[in-house]
Formats: C-alpha cells, structure tokens, sequence
C-alpha cells in the first residue's frame, strides 16, 4: 500500500476543511472497501481523512415519520436495533445482509452509498424508500442522488452527515448473492407507500441502482402477481459477466420482485 | 511515523507507526502477536479477525492507528492463567480445526457471536455468522459444533 498522512478530524468543520486542502484527499468512512483497493494499488490517496470521530456523523435516530441513519452507523447497528426492525424491518434485513459480520461492524451506510457500488445493497434501500441524503450542505432527494456506477451527486469536498428514510407501509428487500463476494448478482427492494409503489434494483443494471417503473405502475395498480405477468426489464440494460449473463439477471430481477411481493403479502 | 498508544490484550504498548500500517502488520510484525493470520489479503477470509473495543473486525483492514487508545484482543489475550478460554478449549475438544491456519479468527468470531447473542445463538444463527471465515479443510461440521459447545459453557 502507498504512503499517506492518517487525520483525525474532531468534528464535522475540521473534516471539510481538510477535505478542501488537497485534491488527493479521501474521507475513510469504515473502510471495508476503500482499504482492500488501496491494498491492490488501485486508489492511492495522499491523506485520508477519518471520519470516525465525528459525532455529527454518528449513531441512528427512529421517528414516527423517518429512520435517520447517521452516515457513519454500521451495518451491524441498524441491523440490529429493535426500534428500526420495528419501524422498517425491510431495512433491518437489508442490512444485515451486507458482507459478511466483520464487514457489518465496520461497514456504514455513508461509505457505502457514497461508493455507489453497483452491486451495494443500500443503494437499493435508498431509492426503494425514497430517502432523502443529508449532506454538510444541502438535501439530496435519492432520486437524484445516483447518477451511475461509482458515481453519486456528491461534489467534491461534501460529506454525507445521515440517510433519512421516510416509514412505509410495507417494503421487502429479496437478494440474490454471489456466493463467494456476497455481493448481490441481483436484488430487489420493494417497497408500499401510501401513495404508490417503488422498485429498485441493484446488482443487475449497466448504470448501477435503478428503479422499474413499468412494475411500479403496474404493482401499483393491483398488488399482486398477476400484475407482473408479461412484464421484463430489458435486457440490454442488465450487466453481464462471468458470475451471470445479462438475461439471467433480467430473469433474476423478476423472480426476486416477485418474491418480494410474497413475502410482503406474507407479512400481511 | 506516528505515536500509536492502545491496550493490547491487557497491557499497554506503545510504538512508532507508519500511518499506512495495518492492524494486522502492528500485531505481527511490531508485536510479535503471530497467532493473528493472513490468509488472503482481500479481507474475505477472516483468518485476521481480532476484537476491537469488544467487537469482532478484520484486522487486514483496519489501519493501526484507528487503534489508538482503544482495547484490542488477539487469540492470545484469551487464555488467562494457562487455562485456555472456553471456545478454544471447545474447539480443542470438539476437533474443530485440521490445519489450524484459520481457527484464531474463528475463534474470534465465534466469542463475538456469543457476546451478541448470548444463550439464543443457534446452529443457523452460527453459520450464518460464520461467513466471514474461511476454512479449507474441516468442511465447518465441527467448527459449527464447538461454536455451540462454546458458546453454552461461555454462557453456563
């Protein structure tokens, strides 16, 4: 691994201030995937800035409206308190999903949407849930927060501070991993608000997370299976590779949100 | 190089870092901690997984210096007067390792997985958590089987 300088902002004025120093700083947030590519030489940062010891930046809070996630909760946290897995037990399960246990203690929500993995699993929550990133500077809607694979709205210099998560009705996240990464190869966030139906897929599309609005209406329309007979995301937008062609993850998507609405109806 | 001052397995050290060091380096190189394994260098393997401030974390990436003043255990700051702690000693009994390369991270992980979730932690519970760590040889049955033993002795 290169050299760099470690820093230990005491809070959230300090970290932006030495975020603007230099173009060859990064913010580590928990490092679970911004360490092991520094191992492989494929991010060199000059200083990384650890955002650990930011209390603007910590712990979760659950409202009768929202689930506020600090950005630097770890997984394991939000997968774990009882308050989220009883306002949003879709979100719970989602997130002890990521990783593997090590992973979930380091791993937080901040990093991992800033990161925009197109296989990342909160990504899905975000969109699914139509949640709102709160940054040093302004609100993102989630809408607008992912514009493609490894890349977000986020300018330079700016930290994300929370993820707001508005209460649904009824969500389910289904997910179907690469064994060996755990990564999803297709996942399914499937989410019932009161006015509407959202969709959102990560693992499977070319432009990272997205939402399927044609399964939106039609779910919308009737919360059923028959709704998504005869429906398919097209399989010109799915990746493709070694762990699964581009059609079997379009056919992946369909039977997950399928198995999303069961679980739901389940629930019920 | 960088002062770098934590609890480890009970005492306090102190030494000079590069800030680039990793956990897992302090502990073997600086330490002489050896029991603490490198198995992949792409953090999939677990066989580096240490306690942090009580939790279980892949010491292949954590930076040294994210240690400072916090309590880090290792496989060895588990025995305590020359008995060995109950997970090792039901590992130990159970025959749940052949080569052993993996075993202090499992044994790391299976003690955090006790301490979360105390007497309710059963067989599924203990694969599903297991995940993080790798084992070429045993096939796990008996990993899985002295993580139970373990973990009902720990919580006798």
């Amino acid at each position: 691994m290169n050299g760099f300088a470690y820093l230990t902002p005491g809070d959230l004025a300090e970290a932006l201030a030495l975020l603007r120093q230099g173009d060859e700083a990064s913010p580590l947030a928990g490092g679970q995937t911004l360490v092991p590519t520094m191992k492989q030489g494929l991010a060199a940062p000059e200083t990384l800035i650890d955002l650990g010891g930011l209390a603007e930046l910590a712990g979760l809070r659950v409202t009768p409206t929202h689930v506020e996630v600090g950005a630097m909760c770890p997984h394991a946290v939000v997968a774990a308190d009882p308050e989220v897995r009883a306002a949003c037990p879709a979100l719970a399960d989602l997130a002890g999903m990521i990783g593997d246990a090590q992973v979930r203690n380091r791993g937080t929500i901040g990093g991992s949407i800033a990161n925009n993995d197109p296989a990342a699993d909160y990504p899905a929550a975000c969109l699914g849930l139509n949640a709102v990133i709160r940054t040093d500077r302004r609100d993102i809607d989630a809408d607008d927060f992912f514009l493609s694979m490894f890349d977000t709205a986020l300018e330079p210099g700016e930290l994300i501070v929370s993820v707001a998560f508005p209460r649904c009705r009824e969500a389910a996240y289904l997910k179907f991993r690469n064994p060996a990464s755990r990564f999803a190869l297709a996942g399914v966030f499937l989410a019932r608000h009161e006015d509407g139906v959202r969709i959102a897929v990560t693992g499977a599309g070319t432009d990272g997370v997205f939402r399927w609005s044609e399964a939106e209406a039609a779910l919308g329309r009737e919360f059923t299976a028959t709704a998504l007979a005869g429906l398919a995301v097209p399989v010109e937008d799915m990746l493709g590779d070694l762990h699964a062609a581009a059609d079997y993850r379009a056919h992946l998507v369909k039977v997950l949100t399928a198995r999303a609405l069961a679980a739901i109806s389940q629930r019920a | 190089m960088t002062r770098l001052t934590l609890e480890l397995n009970g005492r306090t050290v102190s030494d000079d870092v590069e800030d680039r060091t990793l956990l897992v380096d302090f502990l073997r190189a600086r330490q002489g901690q050896t029991g603490t394994h490198v198995g992949c260098d792409t953090s999939q393997c677990g066989a580096c997984v240490v306690h942090v401030d009580g939790i279980s974390v892949k010491s292949c990436n954590m930076l040294a210096l994210q240690c400072a003043g916090r309590k880090v255990t290792t496989v060895e700051g588990l025995a305590q007067d020359g008995a060995l702690h109950p997970m090792q000693q039901a590992f130990h009994e159970n025959h749940g390792l052949q080569c052993g390369f993996c075993t202090p991270g499992m044994i790391m992980s299976a003690i955090d997985m006790v301490e979360r979730h105390g007497a309710a932690l059963d067989e599924a519970t203990v694969r599903h958590e297991l995940e993080g760590n790798i084992c070429r040889c045993t096939g796990y049955e008996n990993i899985v089987k002295a993580i139970l033993v373990g973990a009902k002795v720990m919580t006798a």
